[in-house]
């Protein structure tokens, strides 16, 4: 933990809890989830209580009930971190507003989101991700799959659709990096305020000349029109950014860690490609990587299942927990690319469903068809209990992954 | 079967043109449209029974 946690009660247990392995749920959550009740209490780091979800429907349920309310600004909403309380107060991004702003908020982004607009990416995706291969590759083993690929594929991705000058990568991942794993309140502020002052130096520009991609677009087709101000563009564009690449790299640093240790599992992958979307889906379900997103505040009293969440109290509807329940997924612990797994909960449900799930898709089946494509060999080059994961308050992943071939 | 969908609560995640393309669809501005309100084949119903199951806003609903 890099918190301590005030005195948890034996049946209010800490949260979130650390992960000792990237693809397996923290022990703490093994004795949340098997349990006969909707609802667990846990104890917070700053000893505050609230509640989490043990089982996959009431977290459906709970996430589309409009009486749990996603205002981080509001002073009861549940905070998992010192890092999370230190950028809660400045004007929030869409993920944290409740309808129906949030509904006019979101609207302005979609139509870039599309099926169609996400497919047509397809050979544009392909090309960043064999490039960097090719980068990887030349310069031989060993590697840093995170640094080599992992992040700058979907860094690199965000930034064409957004229309982010990806010269500037150096600085955003850095900086994202730093709001997304800072142990301060102050360190995280820091990091949002230097996205902040970055993306509307940005937006200024785009105001001046106008650039192909989604910022470029919102700047013609509602800033100037008035129907969004800078401020609130920003805070958007660092939604989107900061969102768009952190994400996707967890996934594919630890997809790859699941799939080297489930060598059955790969060579069917292998053996037919047509596995792969769904095999993507099964490492959604899997590995869960954004378990602190689905937390909220109760706006009034929810009865669930004979127990009471009261008004003003958190609740956390965590992923890894949910798409562990054995009511919705037969074996919910054995990794099977083979299954159907799309009702699992890793982008969340509700109105606040994660907006670039259909982009992580792609760019995780290009991923992973292309690297064991071309690097057959490819293993890790420490074993896998002596990667450094990060905690269970931030998305989870790792910073580094040495890979050989 | 009957198929419909709700424009106005719908939030462009995507779950339903993904997952039952020949009955759903996203117009430009990435909200849904409906493409057939009455699916003749077994697989295109079966689809958009997911796709109702998969929604997450309470856009798309089925009337069996």
């Amino acid at each position: 933990m890099t918190e301590s946690v005030a005195t948890p009660a034996p049946d209010a247990p800490a949260y979130p809890g650390d992960r000792t392995c990237p693809y397996q749920l923290p022990e703490s959550y093994e004795r949340l989830r098997r349990t006969g009740d909707a609802l667990r209490r846990i104890t917070l780091y700053d000893g505050r209580r609230a509640w989490v979800a043990t089982n996959h429907e009431t977290a459906r349920r709970l996430l589309a009930d409009p009486r749990l309310s996603s205002d981080r600004t509001r002073d009861d909403f549940p905070l998992t971190s010192a890092r999370a309380k230190g950028i809660t107060k400045k004007r929030p991004g869409f993920i944290s507003l409740d309808p129906p702003e949030h509904g006019h908020r979101r609207r302005m982004t979609i139509s870039a989101f599309t099926v169609r607009r996400i497919k047509a990416m397809r050979p544009e995706i392909e090309r960043i991700v064999h490039g960097f291969l090719d980068e990887m590759i030349a310069a031989g083993p060993p590697a840093d799959l995170v640094s080599r690929f992992s992040l700058p594929v979907p860094s690199l991705v965000i930034c064409r659709l957004l229309g982010v000058p990806y010269d500037d990568h150096e600085f955003f991942q850095e900086a994202s990096g730093r709001l997304l794993r800072s142990t301060t309140g102050a360190e995280a502020q820091a990091a949002r305020d230097d996205l902040e002052t970055y993306l509307d130096g940005l937006v200024r520009e785009l105001e001046r000349e106008p650039r192909p991609g989604l910022l470029g677009t919102m700047v013609t087709e509602q800033l100037a029109k008035g129907t969004i101000d800078r401020e609130d563009l920003v805070s958007t564009a660092m939604l989107m950014l900061v969102a768009g690449h952190e994400t996707t790299a967890s996934m594919a640093s630890l997809g790859v860690i699941t799939l080297l240790d489930h060598p059955d599992q790969l060579a069917a992958l292998r053996s037919d490609p047509s596995l792969v979307p769904g095999a993507v889906e099964e490492l959604l379900r899997y590995l869960a990587i954004a378990d602190v997103a689905g937390a909220r505040v109760a706006t009034a009293d929810i009865e669930v299942d004979g127990q009471t969440v009261r008004a003003g109290e958190g609740v956390f509807i965590t992923g890894s927990i949910a798409n562990r329940d054995g009511a919705a997924f037969e074996h919910p612990d054995a990794f099977d690319v083979r299954r159907d797994a799309r009702h699992h909960l890793s982008f969340g449900y509700g109105v606040h469903q994660c907006l670039g799930q259909n982009l992580a898709r792609l760019e995780l089946e290009i991923m992973f068809t292309a690297l064991f494509d071309r690097l057959p060999t490819l293993r890790l080059a420490v074993p896998v209990d002596q990667l450094t994961l990060r905690p269970g308050t931030t998305i989870q992943g790792v910073d580094e992954l040495p890979v050989t071939w | 079967m009957r198929v419909t969908v709700n424009q106005d609560v719908c939030v462009g995640a995507g779950m339903c043109a993904l997952t039952a393309p020949r009955v759903f669809d996203q117009d430009e501005a990435g909200v849904v449209t409906l493409l057939v309100a009455e699916p003749g084949d077994e697989e295109a119903r079966a689809t958009a029974r997911e796709a109702a199951t998969l929604c997450p806003s309470g856009a798309v609903r089925i009337i069996e």
